[in-house]
């Protein structure tokens, strides 16, 4: 496998040494669960993605495909999440193809740990695994680092010690899809309060032995509340101080025109 | 890199107490303490026409947690009493909350001190270049708060003093401080000074009129500041809970709490 090009590694070194700041990654400061019940596992999260004290999206994903049976829910750097399991979930499928089985839980653990073991904590990816296959039902979480853990109920990100108060006070080791999705959601939602990393929406993906249903918004407990005021400009508000105009006919000396047949675009009224 | 958890997750803003002393290159640890927090939050203020309004989030934080979601940052000023019920300025502090109490009680000391010994109460003007020389006189330990002031001047009109953390001030017919400054100021500019608007069909290019610049109405400017905290609820992680507007007019000082985003 090709990997990673370091050919900027001694030019960034040298600027950091003369004081250039390293660039500011999007972090999923975030809140990230996971839960067994009887017949299968359910993974949440919560949607807001920030830099630094800005919330850089408000609605994101943050509950990733590996296997059509295996999902995973990451926290940490944006990009390393989401690139270390569309990395692994590809090895997967190819591992599943090449031993004409459906992929185990403990096989995309594996790849995962050995993964960012490997880089050390530099990528910086901390992951809940949770998936059913031939051998049952699985829940693991993956740090950044390459050690995992193996347990009925996890919590990661910035919100997990407000997560797991949730579970610490209402788990039981019995329990229905219903309250499975309850104590999840409730859980992300502690995050959600409590933690300024974590916010928005709640998203659940309920895994069970013959399918597997993502719940995209599943509790919205932040709706954006309506603008007391129209800030609609009158037209000509704004100064112009050149002003030139290409006709559509004549566009076509420019560039290469053509029409396409579609859908408007979706605008903001 | 000191992180105030064990979670790597959680490397973010540090506790003041959490500095972990640093090795030299020489191999020996120098050991230092950090007296300031950030505490988040942020606040406005718009003078207009007969009054002044001051208005904050009520949201106080240190790194990703939240301390409380209700401590006021808008305080009255220079009444003859504890309960401040004739007061005739308004104080608002952000940055670091102790030092910022710090500073509402001692410019409070101050403006009693004034009403007892002249039997009058302080001019916001007079007030406001007090208020400087506390910030300075600590030039070199700084209040580390973004200091606004408001009140309504002789003529009874709204004044805004901004200040820095070291005593440098102006009078301004609005302005925003603390954590989402830089969201809503622009806001403000474009808002309250009518900054980047043109009277439409005014003239070509250069020749083109700016809108006149009038002092808003009451109404509109309460409309302005809760468009503007709503929207730096979304977009600030260090704002949110509740929002206090204190307005000031020639009849009195009126409070209110509004409820605002708790994510």
């Amino acid at each position: 496998m090709p990997g990673f090009d370091f050919s900027n590694y001694n030019r960034n070194a040298a600027l950091h040494a003369r004081g250039v700041p390293l660039p500011k990654a999007t972090s999923t400061g975030t809140t990230i669960v996971g839960c067994i019940y009887d017949g299968g596992v359910v993974i949440a999260a919560d949607t807001r993605a920030t830099s630094g004290p800005i919330v850089a999206d408000k609605n994101c994903e943050k509950l990733h495909y590996i296997a059509p049976q295996i999902w995973c829910a990451g926290a940490g750097t944006a990009a390393d999440t989401e690139f270390t399991t569309a990395l692994i979930s590809s090895q997967l499928e190819l591992h599943s193809l090449s031993t004409g089985r459906k992929p185990r839980v403990v096989t995309c653990m594996t790849l995962l740990k050995q993964h960012l073991f490997r880089y050390q904590g530099h990528i910086g990816a901390y992951l809940v695994v949770a998936g059913v296959d031939p051998t049952g039902v699985h829940l693991f979480t993956v740090h950044a680092h390459g050690s995992t853990d193996k347990l009925p109920y996890v919590t990661m990100g910035s919100g997990s010690l407000a997560a797991m108060s949730v579970f610490e006070t209402q788990w039981k080791p019995t329990l229905t899809q219903q309250d499975a999705m309850k104590l999840c959601s409730e859980a992300i939602q502690a995050g959600i309060f409590n933690d300024l990393g974590s916010g928005s929406n709640v998203d659940v993906a309920v895994i069970t032995a013959d399918k597997t249903t993502l719940h995209r918004g599943y509790v919205k407990p932040n709706e954006r509340s309506q603008k007391l005021k129209n800030y609609k400009f009158a037209r000509g508000t704004t100064a112009v101080l050149n002003e030139k105009i290409i006709t559509k006919d004549e566009i076509g000396k420019y560039v290469s025109v053509q029409t396409v047949e579609g859908e408007q675009m979706e605008v903001d009224s | 890199m000191a992180m105030f958890s064990q979670n790597p997750v959680l490397d973010g803003p540090n506790y003041s107490f959490a500095e972990a002393p640093q090795a030299r290159a020489d191999g020996f640890r120098e050991h230092r303490f950090n007296p300031y927090t950030d505490n988040g939050g942020t606040t406005v203020a718009v003078a207009g026409d007969g009054f002044a309004m001051m208005a904050g989030d009520t949201r106080s934080t240190s790194g990703y947690s939240i301390n409380t979601r209700f401590a006021p940052k808008v305080f009255k000023i220079g009444g003859s009493t504890s309960s401040q019920e004739d007061a005739n300025i308004l104080l608002s502090v952000v940055g670091f909350a102790a030092d910022g109490e710090a500073l509402k009680e001692r410019l409070d000391a101050i403006c009693k001190m004034y009403r007892y010994r002249h039997g009058k109460p302080m001019t916001v003007n007079a007030c406001a270049k007090r208020l400087s020389t506390i910030l300075y006189q600590k030039r070199f330990f700084p209040y580390y708060v973004y200091a606004i002031l408001g009140g309504l001047d002789e003529e009874n009109k709204g004044a805004v003093y901004s200040y820095d953390p070291v005593g440098s001030y102006e009078r301004e017919q609005c302005r925003a401080g603390g954590a989402a400054a830089s969201l809503i100021m622009p806001f403000l500019d474009n808002q309250v000074n009518f900054k980047n608007q043109y009277i439409p069909g005014s003239g070509v290019g250069h020749a083109l009129q700016e809108r006149e610049r009038t002092p808003l109405p009451r109404s509109d400017v309460e409309v302005l500041v809760k468009d503007a905290f709503d929207s730096a609820v979304e977009r600030h992680i260090e704002v949110g809970d509740a929002l206090q507007v204190m307005v000031i007019t020639k009849d009195g000082i009126e409070e209110k709490i509004l409820p605002l985003k708790q994510d």
